[in-house]
């Protein structure tokens, strides 16, 4: 870099100037520091600093720095840079000379040929003699004057003479004109040769360059303690053991003794130290120069972030020998980073929460909008459909000629198909939008797949066996949805007999060990709670489906092929609703099939167990009811062992005893159709059938045994009919074959001999009126209470037998006052429903019992949540509204007695 | 005087259903008719004014707390809707108690505009059900002062 700098000026003669790139009055204002670390104190230093001055500070090891300077390869080059620039400003001093010597070496050639032509001019002109030899002695002399005199005057100015040519005056006057010339001549060559000698003398003076380079690296060093006085900068050179040679630190507190021939980690302690020794053995290791940010965390100089560049140091023999290191402080900007980075993050971060909640939003508002829109379609859709399904079954009672009836079969059935398809939408619908809440209610596995065989049976047109079978451990009664499994059964039962022309279609249940698919967090079960997998098998010997058309079997609208659709109709989402109700339940349901040979569905589902002594909440078998209470008891042995599908039908109206302990378990169901053909009215033989039945013989022989039901049993199964309005229908056939056991019923209440205490905790007087008629009817009184707090008041003043409560109600609503009647139950005091804000005031005759007051709650909404919030304030079972005669009193039989 | 007593029993028949077909009234009306015995004759008509009454005190007081726009108090319009529905319900007055569902879901989403409509439509539902039981009513006394017998009518 100086020698470039050096060529820029190569017409100026002072070496001075051109020497030193170095600004001299820093050089000056530095120059009693002759050693490169000597420091400097910055003016505005603390006073510690200052004292530490006062001790003559140098930071650095005087021995080592020229041995370092001489050996390593950053050392050397510099001085060969030195001397470089001094050989470079020697030669263009020489080659100045050179050119000037040649200027005049030129003149003097030139005035020497003028000179020899004025000698020529002079001898032709005067051809004096006595001349001659005067002008031959002097000739040399006389021609280099003559030539500088006419160069110096520009153009030769001829010598003016005013004698007459060739007179004794006339060459006196040249001859003294001449001579004047001469001496000027002389003087001027005197004078050259005095500046050359000068010249030569300067010259002599700058031949030493050791003097030259000490001020340049004077210098340098001046120029360096100018940039570096107030940088925060720190520089060093360690060796190869990382030890300190040399080190500048502008605001050092620590002294050289401290620092040199120590490592980093000998001196500092704390956080970055061993992260920087790391790095400047890694870049010593690497041999390749690095730049890295350590914040170093020490006790001496705080918490602080230098930007490091290492460079590896190479002797002349390219040996390592240690690194230079120079570190500046730049704690403030990587805070200053940190923060703008912090603040981006964070502002990254808070968009990215917006954007989420405003998509969560987007997702609730959608949310909403789908439940909407289910509300209103299943309004819009199902209200008038259901009335013209309706009126057509009122027209059906109506007289009507055959052609008639036929073509109003036709329509029924058309509306009962769409009803049908309308439920299965708005059901997957439901699911699919999250809508669809389970209910858990206690119910008898073995009733529901008789019930729903029976279903099958009554609507059966084929010449098909149907059977059910339920191993011994499925427990009598488990809580689930039964209306959903109810659901799943009967489109797996109806699937399977559409596609079954002959042979049988059946259910298998039995318990197996938990799935593996299921862990105990997915199936919702504590460890307390006794959990049963049951698994449900749905077999047909029917066309079965091949294999390629499995994968989509469970996907909406799908159906195994056209060909299929257009023969068996259907909407193609019966499976798929299945599908989505048992894993909705957190189970499974796979299918097994072989073309010609037949289909098992299978799907495994978690039950809890049943408390055995709880009621059943099961209000659509009420024949059922009647059948188990005629039962010694649900629990005993004999029970459990085998569930009599078969003898419960028979013990509709029949004798009871009996027939019930000892059936098989496994029991056939055959179609109504032979049924009705084989139709007998014998309804003695009861007992003996059911005891055929354990035979398990062949079909014919169930078949002719089958013929032997009453009719009632049949008008069931004609009455249970379509799945979509299975409820519906079945409490409107329950309702129709029990209106003899009302009366039967009420003269039994009315003989027995305790009139049950009732009370009635309703705020609607039109509710109050038509309960209590209904009542009446029933041959029950009861008292009334208007809102929570007076039933509250009313139950401790009086022993009851049984409580209806509404579930809302002004004051206090059924729930809570439950709860608190709950509370009382257990505690025995009142508190709660005293710090509940009811008023009470106790006294010594309140009746305390610690018996359970049934509970039944009347409940106007008959949404899912709402009957398991009755279950979980304590309520033992509820009655959905509007109160119907038949529903009230399935109601008192299960808890009056 | 058989023939004026049968074509009465008739045209109550018919008149009963076709309350049925138009939606007027549900099972729920059936069970009310069910509970009407010798000992109390006007079991139905007591229920049924009774429900009218009802019906027009709380259309009222919904009325009151619909009227200013920017002060509904949607919890006693809530509480009215509900009574309605339960008594509704509870006599079989279908087209009232469907009218009633909507209205608790436009209560339940605050809705004034569909309250005010809801509140409407049910008012003009009740006075519906009212003049048509009115008659029905009319045609039993008919019926009995001409000495013949209600007949059992069966609607399903």
């Amino acid at each position: 870099m100086v020698c470039e700098m050096e060529t820029d000026q190569t017409e100026e003669m002072d070496i001075e100037v051109l020497s030193s790139m170095w600004p001299e009055d820093v050089g000056g204002t530095q120059a009693d520091n002759n050693q490169f670390n000597v420091e400097k104190p910055a003016g505005d230093s603390d006073t510690l600093k200052e004292v530490d001055i006062a001790e003559k500070r140098t930071m650095a090891d005087l021995k080592r720095l020229p041995e370092l300077m001489n050996t390593t390869d950053q050392g050397s080059s510099q001085l060969t840079n030195l001397v470089k620039q001094w050989e470079y400003m020697q030669d263009h001093a020489v080659k100045l000379l050179r050119e000037e010597l040649k200027i005049l070496t030129k003149q003097r050639e030139e005035a020497e040929a003028k000179e020899l032509k004025i000698i020529e001019e002079h001898n032709f002109e005067t051809q004096e003699p006595e001349n001659v030899p005067v002008l031959d002695d002097t000739s040399h002399l006389l021609r280099r004057f003559k030539h500088t005199k006419r160069d110096a005057l520009v153009g030769s100015k001829r010598v003016e003479i005013d004698e007459e040519f060739d007179t004794v005056a006339y060459w006196k006057q040249k001859a003294l004109s001449l001579e004047k010339m001469l001496e000027a001549s002389t003087e001027r060559e005197r004078r050259l040769i005095e500046k050359l000698n000068e010249s030569l003398k300067t010259m002599e003076s700058h031949s030493a360059p050791v003097e030259e380079l000490t001020q340049n690296l004077k210098r340098a060093e001046g120029f360096l303690h100018f940039i570096l006085q107030n940088a925060p900068i720190v520089m060093g050179h360690q060796d190869k053991d990382l030890r300190y040679l040399f080190i500048y630190n502008k605001f050092p507190t620590l002294r050289e003794q401290d620092i040199l021939g120590k490592t980093d980690v000998e001196i500092f302690h704390g956080g970055g130290v061993k992260e920087s020794e790391d790095f400047k053995r890694e870049v010593l290791e690497k041999g390749k120069a690095s730049k890295r940010e350590i914040t170093f965390e020490t006790d001496l100089f705080g918490s602080k972030t230098f930007l490091i560049y290492v460079e590896p140091v190479y002797n002349k023999a390219r040996e390592k020998i240690g690194i230079n290191y120079m570190g500046m402080e730049v704690t403030d900007q990587v805070r200053k980073r940190e923060k703008m980075a912090k603040l981006r993050e964070d502002n990254a971060v808070r968009k990215a929460m917006e954007s989420e909640l405003n998509k969560t939003i987007h997702i609730t508002e959608e949310t909403m909008r789908a439940k909407q829109m289910l509300a209103t379609m299943s309004h819009e859709i199902r209200s008038p459909l259901s009335g013209v399904v309706g009126m057509a079954e009122i027209l059906s009672t109506t007289r009507l000629d055959k052609e008639q009836r036929q073509l109003l079969n036709v329509m029924i059935s058309s509306g009962d198909l769409v009803l049908q398809l309308i439920n299965d939408i708005l059901d997957l619908s439901k699911v699919e939008s999250g809508v669809m809440r389970l209910e858990a209610t206690k119910f008898r596995p073995r009733e529901v797949v008789k019930h729903v065989l029976q279903t099958a049976a009554a609507s059966l047109k084929k010449d098909l066996t149907l059977e059910g079978n339920i191993t011994d451990e499925v427990p009598i009664e488990v809580v689930g949805d039964v209306l959903r499994i109810r659901q799943i059964l009967t489109n797996l039962i109806s699937n399977a007999i559409k596609f079954t022309h002959e042979g049988k279609v059946g259910i298998k249940l039995k318990v197996i060990s938990q799935p593996s698919f299921a862990s105990e967090e997915q199936n919702g079960l504590t460890e307390t709670e006794t959990s049963v997998w049951i698994r449900c098998d749905v077999y047909d010997t029917g066309i079965g489906i091949p294999e390629n058309a499995l994968p989509c079997l469970f996907k909406k609208y799908m159906q195994a092929s056209a060909d299929h659709a257009r023969k068996y109709g259907g909407t193609g989402l019966g499976l798929a609703i299945c599908k989505q109700l048992v894993e909705l339940m957190g189970g499974q349901l796979t299918v097994t099939s072989q073309v010609n040979a037949g289909s098992t569905f299978t799907f495994i589902l978690p039950y809890k167990v049943a408390t055995s002594d709880d009621h059943s909440d099961d209000q659509d078998f009420s024949d059922m009811v009647d059948h188990h209470q005629a039962e010694p008891d649900d629990t005993t042995e004999g029970y459990f062992q085998f569930k009599p599908l078969l003898g419960t039908i028979y013990s509709n109206g029949g004798p009871v005893i009996g027939n019930s302990n000892f059936l098989p378990h496994k029991v056939m169901l055959t179609s109504p159709l032979k049924i009705i053909n084989g139709f007998v009215a014998d309804t003695s033989n009861n007992t003996g059938q059911s005891e055929t039945a354990q035979v398990e013989n062949g079909c014919g022989y169930m078949d002719e045994t089958c013929s032997g039901q009453r009719p009632e049993s049949v008008n069931q199964y004609e009455n249970g009919t379509c799945p979509s309005k299975e409820t519906e229908s079945c409490s409107s056939s329950s309702q129709a074959s029990s209106e003899g056991g009302a009366l039967e019923m009420e003269s039994d209440l009315t003989v027995s001999s305790k009139q049950p205490k009732l009370l009635l905790v309703e705020d609607n007087k039109i509710n109050i009126m038509v309960a209590k008629s209904m009542m009446k009817q029933l041959g029950y009184t009861f008292d009334i209470a208007n809102n929570g707090v007076e039933a509250i008041t009313a139950i401790k003043d009086t022993s009851y037998d049984l409580v209806l409560m509404d579930v809302c109600m002004p004051v206090l609503d059924g729930l809570k006052a439950t709860r608190l009647i709950r509370s009382y139950e257990e505690s025995g005091n009142w508190d709660a429903a005293i710090e509940a804000g009811v008023d009470i005031k106790t006294s010594e005759n309140d009746v305390h019992s610690t018996n359970r007051l049934p509970i039944i709650a009347m409940t106007a909404n008959t949404l899912a949540e709402s009957s398991e919030e009755c279950y979980a304030n304590g309520m033992d079972s509820f009655i959905s509204k509007p109160v119907t005669l038949q529903k009230l009193k399935e109601c008192l039989r299960q808890y009056l007695h | 005087m058989n023939t004026v007593v049968a074509q009465l029993q008739r045209q109550f028949q018919d008149y009963l259903v076709s309350l049925y077909q138009q939606g007027f009234l549900d099972n729920q009306f059936t069970e009310l008719r069910k509970l009407q015995d010798e000992g109390t004759p006007d079991f139905v008509a007591e229920v049924v004014s009774l429900f009218f009454d009802d019906c027009s005190k709380l259309i009222n007081t919904m009325s009151r707390s619909l009227e200013r726009p920017e002060n509904v108090d949607f919890k006693q319009v809530d509480s009215g809707v509900h009574q309605l529905k339960g008594s509704s319900s509870s006599v079989g007055a279908r087209r009232v108690k469907n009218v009633c569902i909507s209205f608790k879901e436009c209560c339940d989403v605050q809705n004034r505009e569909g309250c005010l409509r809801c509140l409407q439509q049910v008012d003009y539902e009740y006075k519906m059900l009212k003049t048509k039981l009115q008659d029905l009513f009319n045609l039993e006394q008919r019926i009995l002062q001409a000495g013949g017998m209600i007949p059992q009518v069966n609607i399903s």
